[in-house]
């Protein structure tokens, strides 16, 4: 009993060991050789934010408390989504060499993506913190539940990254798709937009769009203070769930096919 | 203990591997739904093993010989667990350290030292064991002076030299070398061979041995294996097979 716990605990070392290597090499390529290094990190989101609060502040006049704010928020946490899951996609593919030679849980490397974009988050926080500072919104204890909201975004990015690296694999057109698929997304999400901007039928579907809700999550406990309710975050917590099942079970089956097709 | 002792380290029972290849790849949706619409006219089965049925007792210094495409790297990957049989079991009794190709999952861009951590971490190595043989690593790749340059700036031998120094920091039940010493000068290969006698005679690693130079197989193996076009033509001792092997064509 107490050898196998053991060796379990040996074993999830290990696996942090390749995650935290792995994150690692992902970070020192995507800043070698920039003068800003990790700033970039922090000034991307919030360049992004100022073009599209100038774009759209402009264009159409939303009325939106604290636009930039309520930007920023809903643009980094989708952004995590999109990065997550379109570098988890091409994971498999571009870990041929390894897969095909030596034995190794091939979960990690989808996995791994999402954890380096979620790092790559809580970097972008430090301009979320700057935007707020300016319009001096003062973060309640709601903003304790952060933890939570991105276990459920982990979740739910791992899910849907699993199974796209899974079908990736044997068609590369979801590669293409991809791109275009999640800015539809992020089109139909009230990220620029305020949800009642939308139709009624749009509105009645949000329910069913998890991202809805976990930007919602995100500007509840962060600018307006609020504390979701437990319903809120059963919601939130099932579509994670039933997502990432979906992606294990699709890559599990499919995972001992990879080396023949990467 | 003395039951793994008694079993064999590494038992390949009717192993039969049949790829479908198709006649072009089908790597897009419309390419596989025409495919799978006419699915007798696009693949065909190639059988790259068939019937191949080996017992390997632990401490056993073998050699695989046969010709280019007979088979040989598709019954390692087998082995080492990278690839599933079609059909047949293959059941290991140990760890298993595959030298198959030196440096799949090295990073280009990253430095010597960077590499050997994230090298050893994917070999399934632990951050301490890497930690305590970071030394002898670079000591016996002799990358000392240049540990921290990035590894696209080595010349390939050196690339090879830190790839095999990792593989074998440590001390695997069953070692699988497949032509990975061909890269590197001689001194190197000497350096290599020493290092797997080393661990076959210190440590009684199992050793699974390819290589196109009979003369190499010959001085590293007790016994071969001989496939040809996917199936067992020879299993013995290491002179018989590779005499009959060296009278194969001429």
């Amino acid at each position: 009993m107490t050898a196998t716990t053991e060796l379990k605990k040996k074993d999830a070392q290990k696996t942090w060991f390749v995650l935290s290597s792995l994150v690692t090499r992902d970070f020192k390529l995507k800043y070698r050789r920039s003068v800003l290094g990790i700033l970039w990190s922090v000034l991307n989101p919030l360049l992004m934010m100022i073009v599209l609060a100038c774009v759209f502040s402009y264009m159409f006049r939303f009325q939106i408390e604290h636009y930039a704010v309520y930007l920023i928020l809903g643009q980094t946490l989708f952004s995590m989504m999109t990065d997550s899951t379109s570098a988890a996609m091409t994971s498999i593919i571009e870990a041929s060499p390894l897969i095909k030679k030596v034995r190794i849980e091939k979960m990690v490397f989808p996995v791994e993506k999402v954890l380096f974009a979620c790092l790559n988050f809580l970097f972008s926080l430090v301009a979320v913190a700057a935007v707020m500072l300016f319009y001096q919104i003062a973060p309640t204890f709601n903003l304790l539940l952060l933890p939570v909201l991105l276990i459920f975004v982990i979740l739910f990015c791992s899910g849907l990254g699993l199974l796209l690296a899974a079908l990736a694999v044997f068609f590369r057109d979801i590669i293409h798709l991809w791109g275009v698929l999640t800015m539809a997304w992020m089109y139909a999400t009230p990220i620029i937009y305020p949800m009642d901007l939308l139709p009624d039928f749009m509105q009645r579907l949000e329910v069913f769009n998890p991202m809805y809700h976990y930007v919602t999550y995100f500007r509840d406990i962060t600018m307006y203070g609020t504390t979701p309710s437990l319903e809120t975050n059963l919601i939130c917590l099932g579509m994670a769930v039933i997502t990432f099942a979906i992606g294990l079970a699709v890559f599990r089956k499919t995972e001992k096919k990879f080396i023949l097709f990467v | 203990m003395s039951e793994t002792a008694s079993q064999p380290m590494i038992r390949v029972e009717n192993v039969d591997m049949v790829f479908n290849i198709a006649n072009q790849q089908l790597n897009t949706l419309k390419e596989y739904f025409i495919a799978a619409v006419r699915r007798q006219l696009f693949f065909r089965e190639f059988v790259a093993l068939e019937g191949i049925d080996v017992t390997i007792e632990r401490g056993d210094v073998y050699g695989i010989v046969g010709t280019n495409g007979s088979g040989k790297s598709t019954l390692l990957k087998i082995i080492a667990g990278v690839l599933e049989p079609t059909r047949g079991t293959c059941t290991i009794n140990g760890t298993i350290a595959p030298l198959i190709e030196l440096g799949a999952g090295f990073d280009m861009e990253l430095t010597a030292r960077e590499n050997i951590y994230l090298n050893g971490s994917l070999l399934g190595y632990s951050k301490k064991f890497v930690d305590d043989n970071f030394d002898a690593i670079v000591d016996f790749a002799e990358v000392r002076d240049f540990i921290d340059m990035p590894l696209k700036n080595y010349s390939s031998g050196m690339v090879a030299r830190i790839a095999f120094a990792i593989a074998t920091a440590t001390v695997p039940d069953i070692l699988v070398v497949d032509e990975a010493l061909s890269v590197g000068d001689f001194l190197f290969q000497q350096k290599c061979e020493k290092r797997i006698d080393e661990l076959v005679e210190g440590h009684g690693t199992t050793l699974l041995f390819v290589s196109h130079s009979i003369d190499q197989v010959e001085r590293v193996c007790k016994k071969a294996l001989w496939i040809e076009r996917g199936h067992m033509r020879m299993n013995g001792s290491v002179e018989e097979v590779c005499e009959a092997y060296r009278h194969f064509e001429g």
